[in-house]
């Protein structure tokens, strides 16, 4: 009887793992030789799914949108957060202000986050436009050119996220050595050079953290993309969960869209092992 | 040097702080009035708030957020205790195993699970109901991760003592370890909550009926459907409703906030 305990305690986990894990990678895989309504049926289609994915351009243009935004994302991220919390490591008044107000759009919804960033990027009232023409710049179309709209969704992500970056680079600073530092001031380092020579290479795991983290973040873009833009210009922001979301609920391709589901999660899985062999390398 | 610092520290915070305080000031704001940059309200007006209430059953979703967020954070301790003490403090074939499941299931990417599980709420018949939101959010990984992590880091003596009392294992979970360990359960306490009080796309998926929307769902299909009929108050306005009450958590929490986000990012 005593022996049945640790069992009964973990039977939650197990039952759940089950039920939302084994159970739907393993039927995620059935559905893709199927073809799907909810309604009628399964039809056994063999590899039909994985022919149309393959041909199916807004299914890549969904993925090379999804990459346009990391390629503007990640780097700035990256350099925003570093640079806040650089500023921040030093001996600096109201710190703790700071932090709060960096990490303020962490905490709210992505959906209050958009539908304010709607507002700004507008072309006529927006701020960011006012801003521009105050400088007697030219106003952007941010939301309105299939160039640029990916990369307006991209800079309001960062704005979302990066309070939570500055929190783990925070982290990352501390664990740096402080005689690092001190042996550096002897041979009379720059404040530049002590950065790129010792900062840089010791909080190298927190860069992959952030790396992996917003990876993970930029392909599970759905709600951002969804009420700011609906996918559009020209299907310009049109987002691979949008996509999947589209499938399955608009067309009610089941099959097809756990296709897709099955697919676009390999690639993650791919990216991500990529991303972590080569900074294991570097290390 | 310092004064460039300060420069920059203090135009970043207010990058961050400014589109807030004009939310909410466009919020109070006439119609006319929004497209000022000004901090406080033009005309002010409360006309968008009950235009909001008018239009969609904002009060209803409210109430289904908070149940749904509360039992389900509820949930997650309660069973994420269990399982992580389980895996710290006993010794069982098949322990490692389900630690490696664990791990399996946070690597995961939720695209591949997103089609079969909205299959399994079809067969269950729990579409439109709070199950739908509740059920699969009871047990989470990181969560458990967690738990475990704490229980390995208390004295065996505590458990030794408690067993010569005679206390059964959950008294000893509940009663006599979980109060040494209350940083993370704060820690998965706001994780969880803040995590469910945001989520839109599943309900998004689930729900179709608008008495059991939560409060994310809604203000999205307003703000894409045509209900706000291009009012951009009304649209501001609704987003504030949904902002608040993280926002007020967060102002009386927001030392744990940022720490329990600090730790959870870095553990295993």
């Amino acid at each position: 009887m005593k022996k049945l305990i640790p069992y009964w305690l973990v039977s939650p986990y197990i039952l759940y793992f089950c039920v939302f894990v084994a159970f739907p990678v393993v039927f995620s895989i059935v559905l893709t030789f199927h073809s799907w309504n909810i309604i009628s049926p399964m039809k056994f289609i063999g590899l039909d799914n994985y022919r149309r994915l393959f041909q199916d351009r807004l299914f890549w243009q969904a993925i090379y949108n999804t990459l346009r935004f990391l390629v503007v994302h990640i780097p700035l991220q990256i350099v925003v957060a570093l640079a806040l919390a650089e500023f921040l490591n030093q001996s600096i008044r109201g710190k703790s202000f700071f932090r709060a107000a960096f990490f303020l759009p962490v905490i709210v919804s992505g959906v209050v986050v958009t539908i304010l960033w709607q507002q700004l990027l507008g072309f006529n009232a927006g701020i960011l436009n006012r801003g521009l023409s105050a400088l007697s710049l030219p106003k952007v179309p941010w939301l309105e050119d299939p160039g640029i709209a990916m990369y307006a969704i991209a800079l309001m992500a960062t704005w979302k996220n990066v309070g939570l970056y500055v929190i783990l680079f925070l982290v990352g600073l501390q664990t740096v050595p402080v005689q690092y530092y001190e042996a550096a001031d002897m041979e009379g380092a720059t404040h530049w050079q002590k950065f790129r020579y010792i900062t840089l290479p010791m909080i190298n795991p927190t860069i992959f953290m952030v790396v992996v983290l917003s990876t993970i973040g930029g392909f599970s873009l759905f709600i951002e993309p969804y009420i700011m833009t609906e996918g559009g210009p020209l299907n310009s922001t049109l987002s691979a969960v949008m996509y999947i979301y589209k499938q399955a609920f608009q067309y009610y391709h089941m099959g097809y869209s756990a296709t897709l589901g099955f697919f676009f999660a390999l690639l993650i899985l791919g990216v991500v092992a990529i991303q972590k062999r080569y900074v294991e390398q570097e290390i | 040097m310092k004064l460039l610092r300060y420069t920059f520290l203090i135009l970043a915070a207010l990058s961050f702080i400014y589109p807030f305080v004009w939310m909410v000031s466009a919020s109070l704001s006439s119609e006319q009035g929004i497209g000022s940059l000004t901090l406080l309200p033009i005309d002010l007006t409360i006309r968008n708030y009950t235009t909001v209430f008018e239009r969609i059953p904002l009060g209803r979703a409210f109430i289904n957020s908070l149940l749904v967020a509360l039992v389900t954070t509820g949930l997650v301790l309660v069973l994420g205790a269990m399982v992580g003490y389980a895996l710290a403090r006993l010794r069982f074939r098949g322990r490692n195993l389900i630690f490696y499941l664990i791990i399996f299931t946070m690597t995961l990417p939720f695209q591949i699970t997103l089609i079969p599980n909205y299959i399994t709420m079809v067969k269950l018949g729990w579409v439109d109901s709070y199950f739908a939101l509740i059920v699969p959010f009871v047990m989470n990984s990181l969560a458990v991760l967690l738990f475990r992590q704490a229980f390995a880091g208390l004295p065996q003596a505590l458990i030794d003592a408690a067993r010569i009392d005679g206390c059964g294992e959950l008294r000893i979970i509940f009663q006599i370890l979980l109060p040494n360990i209350i940083p993370t359960v704060l820690t998965i306490t706001i994780l969880t909550f803040m995590g469910l009080w945001n989520e839109a796309l599943w309900p998004l998926i689930v729900i179709r009926n608008e008495s059991t929307m939560t409060m994310p769902q809604m203000v999205t299909l307003f703000s894409v459907g045509g209900r706000a009929d291009a009012q951009l108050g009304v649209k501001i306005a609704a987003a504030v409703m949904l902002a608040l009450p993280i926002l007020i958590v967060y102002l009386f929490f927001q030392k744990h906030f940022i720490r329990s986000m600090a730790s959870s990012g870095l553990k295993d």
